[in-house]
């Protein structure tokens, strides 16, 4: 007789999805916060408290001139209410961090010691973490960075924007606002004008970068927004992977994340970005999170240069992001791989721009949608091949996979080829987990929770496994599953 | 002595049609026996309820393994305790590797045995050794689980996973279709060299051909739910020159 097919009921999901969410707790320190509202006067003082030159400052108002005349984006298949830019705070510092200017690493204030080790990131040079350089990022600024000066012997800057503004104020002229100009869109213009810290990176000609490199982004104070602004320069011929990861407390409200990545990759140059986002998604109910609003684009200016963006995209209330690569350098490359998993009431719209400019460019598309609950999962993606881009070639795959009756995954792929010889190719799917997969592993002893996570992972896996090893781990337990035993 | 699996007065409802009516069965420990029915006559039924599946409504009756009412048990914890069902139609689950998960698999159950874990290096080499006998091609277990295996490659994978988990008692739904007949060959060896004192089979099948390789202890004949006739290996073979309606009429 056929076997009855069983999907999964509502309440089954929510016992299989219901995760922990571990990163929820607030630290109680001393903090500097600019009262809330937006105005030239705050913008001010934002450049002034962190010394800024003065062309850094008329960049900022000149962002801010054209972010007024602009209107909140609403063509993303996400809805939240109005979002009040006069409630938000703007600034928000650690007293301790900020007062007598930066600190060595023997410095930190205990208590932010303390919080980044419950986040898993201890602020020490031990040698166990010796792969990877960390710049811890608070609230609006940074409070340390790790492996900085064994960095520099082989001068690679890696550093707070801050300090680079800084020390390397003709690096960060020169690049700033290259890739995402502060006319960009809304949020990136809201960003260059109040961007408060982030992370600064240059490698030099020929340089492979020899640790990891990471940021770490905590949101702590309550009703401020962080808007960081992150720059990577590969000079010719050099190699860097970078990974951001990012967690905030468990509160009532929404908070708005709003940052800028902007990368660029000169001829041979290769950059590997990887994101393991966990901000605070809300409750069951949709109650409280991250609005995840970021623009991060790459820019292959160079020939044979390569950009690879892999995300993990786990957290936030709400993701609006569309990590991009203009691929300007004749033979650069253009990778986007990507998994977005939304639970409960989470939201994401999400995916990539690739921008086909010089000849023989190439780009790989492979995103993962993992709906679960009420989650909507929107894959949002632009193919675009411009006259000159001859002998372009384009793979993407974008699948979907729905757990339970109540989640959403759609689709939206946008193609635009100016260019006969383009080739692109574009495979989608969808799928469910059914009750037989289920009783699949359940038979062989397999708990449903471990099942799920089991299977939500090997549906993940050609994304994960492009993730530096270290991450790799970290994005495997947050889709549910232990690592031990990774055979194969 | 008890049997291992004892099955006495079943009845099973599955989205409200009654499949199982009252079926009796006994399956001491170390025997291998077969259930031999028609189409629709609930096989596939029986094995799955066996294995404690969802959608499978006990409405009467009780299944005791070990001499323990299971009928309440979830999947898993009859898993844990030795049952194995080697699918008629085994699932694909993309992306996961077939090691890893088998793995995963054999130390949830000696996890809840109080046994240590296998490490990565034990595992490949107890599943090395059971590829050899299997004759199986070791580029499948680093494949995603049943992902794109062919019908004879995703039952090999059935009886490789039970030849890893050494089960107490292994429960073969029509493992024998879509077989050829080499690979029928090497499945049947495969169990062959399994059958001890310690393990029981129940070989559920529709033809005879399988129960030359797997020679039964006892043949049950299943029909409209309830076993109608049981016998010596020697019913097989008659069950498949005269065909089940007639055998039926003989009972009846």
């Amino acid at each position: 007789m056929p076997e009855p097919q069983r999907t999964l009921g509502a309440a089954e999901v929510e016992q299989l999805v219901e995760r922990e969410y571990a990163y929820g707790f607030v630290t109680d320190i001393e903090t500097e916060v600019v009262p809330p509202g937006l105005s030239e006067d705050v913008i001010r003082l934002i450049s002034e408290k962190k010394e800024e030159p003065q062309w850094l400052l008329d960049w900022r108002l000149k962002a801010y001139g054209m972010w007024q005349g602009m209107t909140e984006p609403n063509w993303a298949k996400v809805s939240y209410p109005q979002i009040d830019y006069d409630a938000i705070s703007y600034y928000a510092a650690p007293k301790s961090a900020v007062a007598d200017g930066p600190k060595s690493l023997d410095d930190i204030d205990p208590e932010l010691r303390r919080t980044y080790e419950k986040l898993g990131i201890p602020l020490v040079e031990q040698q166990r973490l010796a792969g990877v350089a960390v710049d811890a990022v608070f609230d609006s600024v940074s409070v340390a960075t790790t492996f900085k000066e064994k960095l520099a012997e082989l001068g690679v800057i890696f550093c707070s924007f801050s300090e680079a503004v800084k020390e390397h104020p003709e690096l960060v002229r020169k690049y700033l606002g290259t890739v995402v100009p502060h006319t960009d869109n809304f949020f990136a213009s809201l960003n260059s004008a109040v961007f408060s810290d982030g992370s600064f990176v240059y490698v030099p000609k020929g340089v492979r970068c020899p640790m990891e490199l990471s940021t770490y982004f905590r949101i702590n104070a309550s009703e401020t927004g962080q808007f960081e602004r992150t720059l990577i320069i590969a000079d010719e011929g050099s190699y860097v992977s970078y990974l951001e990861g990012c967690t905030a407390p468990m509160r009532d409200e929404n908070q708005l994340h709003a940052a800028v990545v902007e990368l660029v990759a000169l001829e041979d140059a290769r950059i590997k970005y990887s994101t393991v986002q966990n901000w605070y998604p809300g409750d069951k109910n949709g109650v409280g999170g991250i609005y995840n609003f970021v623009t991060k684009r790459g820019k292959c200016a160079g020939a044979r240069s390569h950009i690879s963006w892999t995300q993990v995209e786990t957290g936030s209330a709400i993701t609006w992001k569309y990590p991009s690569c203009i691929l300007l350098g004749d033979d650069s490359i253009g990778e986007f791989y990507s998994v977005a998993l939304t639970a409960n009431r989470q939201q994401a719209d999400t995916g990539t721009k690739m921008i086909h400019i010089g000849r023989n460019t190439k780009s790989t598309i492979i995103s993962k949608g993992i709906s679960a609950g009420h989650g909507q999962n929107t894959y949002r993606g632009q193919v675009k091949v411009l006259p000159g881009a001859s002998n372009a070639r384009n793979f993407s795959q974008c699948d979907s996979l729905l757990i339970g009756p109540d989640s959403g995954a759609h689709t939206v792929p946008y193609i635009d080829v100016a260019n006969p010889e383009a080739q692109l190719e574009h495979e989608a799917s969808t799928s469910r987990i059914g009750e037989d997969q289920l009783f699949y592993c359940r038979q062989r002893g397999i708990d449903p929770e471990e099942a799920v996570s089991l299977i939500v992972n090997g549906f993940a896996r050609d994304v994960l496994s492009e993730l530096p090893m270290e991450f790799a781990v970290e994005a495997q337990k947050l889709l549910g599953v232990s690592l031990e035993g990774a055979v194969g | 002595m008890t049997p291992l699996l004892e099955i006495s007065g079943l009845h099973v409802e599955v989205e409200g049609r009654e499949i199982l009516r009252g079926l009796d069965l006994e399956v001491p420990l170390g025997e291998t026996h077969a259930v031999m029915g028609p189409n629709g006559s609930g096989k596939s039924t029986l094995a799955h309820v066996i294995a404690g599946r969802e959608g499978y409504e006990i409405t009467g009756g009780v299944i005791r393994y070990g001499g323990e009412d299971v009928s309440e048990l979830e999947p898993e914890e009859r898993a844990r305790k030795g049952v194995f069902l080697a699918f008629q139609y085994p699932v694909e689950i993309p992306g996961v590797n077939n090691t890893y998960f088998l793995k995963a698999a054999i130390n949830e159950i000696r996890k809840h045995r109080d046994q240590p874990e296998l490490d990565a290096v034990d595992f490949l080499s107890l599943m090395r050794d059971r590829v050899k006998l299997l004759d199986f091609d070791e580029d499948l277990i680093r494949r995603p689980v049943n992902e794109g295996f062919s019908g004879g490659e995703k039952k090999r994978n059935e009886i490789l996973q039970m030849t890893v988990l050494e089960p107490t008692l292994a429960v073969l739904d029509e493992t024998d279709s879509g077989l050829d007949i080499d690979a029928l060959r090497i499945v049947a060896e495969g169990v062959n060299r399994m059958r001890s004192p310690e393990r029981s089979f129940l070989v559920i099948t529709h033809y005879q051909r399988l129960l030359n390789h797997i020679v039964p202890d006892r043949v049950h004949v299943l029909q409209d739910g309830r076993i109608v006739e049981s016998g010596g290996s020697d019913l097989a073979l008659r069950l498949e020159a005269e065909g089940y309606t007639k055998a039926a009429a003989v009972t009846a």
